[in-house]
């Protein structure tokens, strides 16, 4: 290759580079993650609807787990500080597209005949482990509307599940059918994203700099969106609060 | 580089027909149908057009599928269990893994088998042709056969000998994968879970009893059965078994569950092994031997 040669296809290089990104807005090179994070505290107004009790006598096994602290339903949980756990936060708008996947595997694990955690989130790049810790069988049949659906056995002391998503949606519902009050959500969302603990906290980590649409997603309550821009190499704070009914 | 190209005209292009979308959707959902009535079916030699079934469907399927194909015919208020809504592209009756779609073949079997303990009649007194033509009819509905390939078959080798052993050990899966939760420990479909089953619709749904004579749903025979657990009926409680269950011990439990069944076609020499072993049900509450088979 001759020096023309060469700073032609440099040239071609720089006007084809320049026409996409005006055409792709910015897909040229991943955001490597930038120690930019959003953290904040997910809060209830009110009091949390009171949580049915769950009847587990069909599944003795499962309900010797539970006979100190009867397991209720999850559909609000509240924690001590009014903080409001469960609520997947992720950003809806502003994502180049190429940042950098969450890193590590998520579990989803049936302990007690309860889904732990009762919300999970996963990239969609991510990997999920299905684990069955309980000494019955659990069938796992998530019901998403814009993934595939399917239905597997999973018997005690059987191997964890690896299981991928396609495509983004928050929420998948989970069930097994043999234990109807058994039921999750599993949050398959594109980019980072955090999830509140009992306290209400949450981390969205490496976020690059830059404006974006945040959402928070719980399952009783639906979405809130906040504006937010984040700052370079911290920790930037944005607060939501669901309203209980 | 190329790549960048080709991006940035095939977004130009997304954009055109999108702008062209928006003059007209009507159309272009119009245009989407008649695309979708190329649909084609294969099966052996038989090649079936969606085009051509038209005038069957509208003859033989549509009082209770439905003229969208979404299971909201006139006849569907009244029927229990409810027809199959073809847009969802969801299917009972598969060789294909739960979570894929079934083959050809499989949509084609079910048409010719009709469904027991429903309305959907066998009808195999229609011509081979007419049938795969409504199997490439039936695919026209979803979206999903032209976004996704059909899974690929689960493999079933040859079967084996019916034994006294593999009997034996049928029944310790049956108790094992806690099969008798729904369908019971003697197969009658009264299990501890089987009251609160419910279909993908939040419908009440039955599990299979296998001592009432009725033929299951997807196939009577022993290949037919050994699909059912090991691909699972998508869209209800049946899971499938697969991850667990290797392919020669799933024989095993099709040997068992033939002892659970009253005097068919199928199940003479299991049902003498039966007799002969004095095979009781199972006891849930007497814990399986460490050394059982069916370890995962």
């Amino acid at each position: 290759m001759n020096l023309y040669q060469k700073s032609s296809v440099v040239l071609s290089s720089v006007v084809l580079v320049a026409v996409g990104a005006l055409m792709l807005s910015g897909s040229v090179s991943a955001a490597p993650p930038s120690g930019s994070s959003i953290t904040g505290t997910i809060k209830l107004d009110g009091t949390a609807p009171h949580q049915r009790g769950i009847d587990m006598s069909k599944e003795p096994s499962c309900a010797a787990i539970h006979k100190d602290k009867p397991a209720t339903m999850e559909a609000v949980v509240a924690g001590a500080n009014g903080g409001l756990a469960n609520v997947v936060v992720y950003i809806s708008q502003g994502l180049s597209g190429n940042e950098a996947p969450m890193s590590g595997d998520v579990t989803l694990t049936q302990k007690g005949c309860q889904y732990i955690p009762h919300v999970v989130a996963v990239d969609a790049s991510q990997h999920m482990k299905v684990v069955n810790a309980d000494s019955t069988s659990h069938n796992i049949h998530p019901q998403p509307t814009k993934n595939q659906e399917w239905n597997k056995s999973q018997p005690p002391g059987s191997a964890p599940f690896d299981v991928t998503w396609a495509n983004e949606e928050i929420a998948v519902p989970v069930k097994c059918n043999i234990h109807p009050w058994m039921h999750g959500f599993i949050a398959v969302v594109k980019g980072p994203y955090g999830v509140s603990d009992d306290n209400g906290a949450f981390t969205v980590p490496d976020v690059a700099p830059g404006s974006y649409t945040l959402t928070a997603w719980q399952e009783t309550y639906g979405t809130q969106t906040q504006k937010v821009t984040v700052a370079a190499g911290k920790a930037t704070n944005v607060d939501f609060t669901f309203k209980a009914k | 580089m190329k790549t960048k190209m080709m991006k940035s005209s095939l977004l130009l292009g997304a954009g055109i027909l999108l702008l062209m979308s928006a003059v007209s959707w009507a159309q272009m959902t119009k245009y989407q149908e008649d695309q979708r009535l190329n649909m084609e079916a294969h099966v052996g030699k038989y090649t079936g057009h969606a085009k051509d079934a038209e005038a069957n469907y509208r003859r033989y399927c549509v009082g209770c599928h439905g003229v969208e194909g979404d299971g909201e015919g006139e006849n569907t208020p009244w029927l229990d269990p409810q027809p199959r809504n073809f847009t969802l592209g969801q299917f009972k009756c598969r060789s294909t893994p739960s979570g894929t779609l079934p083959t050809d073949e499989d949509l084609y079997d079910t048409i010719a088998r009709g469904l027991d303990r429903s309305v959907m009649p066998i009808w195999n007194q229609l011509p081979n042709q007419d049938r795969i033509d409504l199997v490439a009819y039936v695919k026209h509905f979803s979206s999903k056969w032209v976004t996704e390939k059909p899974g690929t078959p689960i493999q079933i080798g040859p079967e084996p000998e019916v034994t006294a052993d593999r009997v034996k050990a049928g029944q310790v899966l049956f108790q094992k994968l806690e099969c008798w939760k729904c369908h019971g420990v003697e197969g009658r479909a009264n299990g501890p879970s089987s009251d609160t089953l419910q279909d993908d619709f939040n419908r009440p749904i039955k599990p299979y009893n296998f001592t009432e004579g009725a033929r299951p749903k997807c196939g009577s025979t022993d290949r037919d059965i050994y699909k059912i657990f090991m691909t699972g009926l998508d869209g209800t409680p049946m899971p499938s078994f697969s991850d667990n269950v290797k392919p020669d011990e799933a024989w095993d439990l099709v040997f068992y569950l033939r002892t659970l069944q009253p005097k068919n076609a199928y199940n003479e020499k299991e049902r003498a092994i039966a007799k002969q072993l004095g095979l009781k049900p199972i006891d849930p509450n007497v814990p399986l031997p460490a050394s059982s088979g069916g370890q995962p």
